[in-house]
């Protein structure tokens, strides 16, 4: 950010107009500074527009020079780094500068009515490339055999909706839905409620201390969780925390992770998720409850209101739409795990989940359809959370 | 736990006076608090030991980390005190076997531009929702709710193709996932900073343009200043999401610029020689996330409250 507020200060010192290209000053001298405000100022268009493509031209071909040409930079993948940085930053302040200026010299009304497109453009003009432009793509490999060379009709889903893999992974995937965003919600309640209730220094500690694991990875986190869950025969020492309680209690060594009755090697996989998000859902939930207003829990308590039914029927309610909020983002997490399966068992003991297993078919089975296919059925059963999503975003900004 | 929270409490100097003097008696032990609210302790016992289901795992990891192979695979990190087998070797062994030391740098430029760029591109969307008015507004941002939602895995094959030999041929290398996570996270970023931008006092904006500056003016000197505390919260997060990623990595990095993370995974998946390195290796993988995320904490903590993130 820096980078771009030094650029603006500098740009904006020398007096817009000033250093242009030789060839448009002749074009300056036959407009003329227009006194219309809403007249059209060809100079402006002129220069904005050759900015905009020089800009362009430049950062794409630098950006590719870094793949194909990493000689120029002496090979070194820092001065690679650096040098992306400053031709990111510095070509999307100057992309847009230029963009401003062509926008600018249209006529008033145009120029006015253009403006905020100029803004969006850059930005949708990625997740089009980015998101919309491969969606459409994949679905259109949904239809399409092994190496996308011919199309197969609906024959990638009928097999993919028939394989027992599928079948075991959505049912995985309903369990996850199921289980962690509610639980994680719960824990997140419990720990906003409790902390608020300690003492200042013990509140914002045992947050911390809470919180900490959103910085951790999922593969990182795995490998932590991995170590708990480890398995030794019973002739040995246990080294896993999980076997060592386990066997404190009187039980038998388990392989936890390979044990599939009740899901068990699902849910302690849950568990770990769980771990990484209850700080996330904690966090917000305790500033909604501490942005509840003191009156309302006054009136409850002086019309008698034990401090169990002030919660249910006054805090809950009012911070519903966090609830709400937090549960969302969690469902949607939840619907692309990945990385802990992936890593722990690799879908091995019907564990298998849809992401996952699109990974699967994708790099280790070579059927690019059936993984299109696998995508395509994800995106469908993401529209309802869509859908919701969109309208509670619609009602909370009504509330706004 | 329990100890150090308590002492704590009565550590702390003169409180403000408490309003919560008509919480319930049952929940009073031992009077109350400094700042003069009762003590609960169901609270303070419900907390220690949530505090230490949270940190067991890791303090088990952190402690793995320090012991040779043989105690780590023989007796269990609890009784590390007495079996002994302090070793710092898997620390070394993770930076000269496993070459730890280049997927650290590989990570960090990663990190940076695919944590900075993004953000020049979202802020002009955000200020566009927040302070014009045009048609398709609301359809426009509507699209980036629901973005949001979409999996990314939808885009996966159409861009391995795209930016492979047959395409722009720029997979394997750093600018295809600074590409990448710039894309990806541009939805969540426009999101995140129209939604704090929308809570900024519109008077400001009238009078910046009775004074006649242009909207781009009005953008980098008033609007980026008032806007640091949600860039902020926004640049962590996108910085713990990209460091942490290991999908995008894995599939459009060569072995040679592969990420601490997929450095991590490898591991993981070794079997017998190696195995003792793992979590020192782990525990690398995490130090620079924490003392990111710790250090800058309280932004982030401020960015996700001030109506950033909540919908």
């Amino acid at each position: 950010m820096t980078a771009g507020t030094g650029n603006t200060v500098d740009v904006e010192g020398a007096a817009p107009g000033e250093p242009l290209p030789p060839e448009d000053e002749t074009l300056n001298g036959g407009a003329g500074p227009s006194a219309d405000p809403d007249a059209a100022n060809p100079t402006k268009i002129l220069v904005g527009l050759v900015g905009m493509v020089v800009v362009g031209w430049f950062v794409a071909n630098a950006s590719l020079s870094f793949a194909y040409y990493p000689e120029w930079f002496a090979n070194s993948k820092i001065l690679i780094g650096l040098v992306a940085l400053a031709v990111g930053v510095g070509g999307a302040y100057f992309f847009f500068y230029f963009l401003n200026m062509l926008v600018e010299g249209l006529p008033g009304r145009l120029s006015r009515g253009l403006m905020p497109y100029a803004f969006l453009a850059p930005g949708y003009g990625l997740i089009a490339l980015m998101l919309l432009y491969p969606a459409i793509q994949t679905i259109n490999y949904s239809f399409a055999n092994a190496d996308a060379t011919e199309y197969v009709g609906l024959d990638n889903y009928r097999e993919v909706l028939g394989s027992d893999a599928f079948q075991s992974a959505i049912l995985n995937n309903i369990l996850w839905l199921i289980i962690v965003p509610a639980v994680t919600v719960l824990f997140g309640v419990i720990v906003a409620v409790l902390a608020d209730k300690l003492s200042t220094t013990g509140e914002k500690a045992s947050k911390s201390i809470i919180f900490l694991p959103m910085a951790i990875s999922f593969v990182g986190a795995s490998t932590i969780w991995l170590l708990v869950y480890q398995f030794d025969p019973a002739n040995e020492d246990a080294t896993g925390l999980l076997n060592a309680i386990w066997r404190g209690l009187g039980g038998d060594p388990q392989s936890w992770l390979q044990h599939s009755g009740v899901r068990l090697n699902s849910i302690l996989m849950m568990v770990i998720l769980i771990w990484l998000q209850v700080g996330f859902a904690m966090i917000l939930l305790s500033s909604a409850i501490k942005g509840v207003p003191e009156d309302t829990l006054e009136a409850a308590r002086i019309d008698g209101a034990s401090e169990l039914q002030i919660f249910f029927r006054v805090v809950i309610p009012q911070i519903k739409g966090t609830i709400i909020t937090v549960f969302i983002t969690v469902v949607i997490l939840v619907l692309k795990v990945f990385d802990i399966v992936y890593v722990l068992t690799d879908g091995r003991d019907k564990t298998q989940v849809i992401a996952n297993l699109f990974f699967a078919k994708l790099f280790r089975d070579s059927q690019s359809g059936q993984a299109s296919a696998i995508v395509v059925i994800l995106l469908i059963a993401v529209t309802p959370v869509l859908i919701y999503q969109v309208r509670h975003f619609r009602k909370e900004e009504l509330g706004r | 736990m329990s100890d150090q929270t308590t002492a704590a409490a009565d550590a702390m100097a003169a409180g403000s006076a408490g309003v919560d003097d008509t919480e319930p008696k049952r929940l009073r032990v031992r009077g109350i608090m400094a700042d003069g609210r009762p003590r609960s302790l169901t609270a303070i016992i419900t907390m220690t030991v949530l505090c230490v289901l949270w940190t067991v795992p890791t303090i088990g990891l952190l402690i793995t980390s320090v012991r040779d192979r043989d105690s780590q695979a023989e007796t269990g990190w609890w009784t590390a005190l007495g079996t002994g087998g302090w070793t710092f070797d898997n620390y070394r062994g993770v930076f000269d076997r496993a070459e730890i030391g280049t997927a650290l740098l590989n990570s960090v430029i990663v990190a940076i531009p695919a944590t900075i760029i993004p953000i020049m591109f979202a802020a002009f969307a955000a200020y566009a929702f927040s302070f014009m008015d045009f048609r398709g507004k609301d359809i426009l941002f509507i699209t980036i709710v629901a973005v949001l939602v979409v999996p990314i895995q939808v885009a996966f094959q159409p861009l391995l193709n795209f930016f492979g030999p047959n395409g722009l041929g720029i997979s394997g290398q750093f600018i295809a996932v600074w590409i990448l996570h710039t894309g990806f996270g541009m939805p969540l970023a426009i999101y995140t900073l129209r939604n704090y931008m929308a809570t900024l006092p519109k008077t400001v904006i009238e009078s910046a343009k009775i004074d006649g500056a242009t909207h781009f003016q009005t953008f980098w000197r008033l609007i980026v200043p008032m806007s640091v505390p949600v860039i902020a919260a926004f640049a962590i997060l996108q910085y713990l999401w990209v460091w942490n990623d290991l999908l995008i990595a894995k599939l459009f990095l060569s072995t040679d610029n592969a990420t601490v993370i997929v450095k991590l995974q490898g591991l993981l998946g070794a079997q017998g020689q190696g195995t003792e390195l793992l979590p020192a290796g782990a525990f690398i993988s995490m130090v620079l996330p924490m003392v990111v995320f710790f250090t800058l904490q309280r932004f982030f903590v401020r960015g996700l409250t001030s109506g950033a993130v909540k919908g």
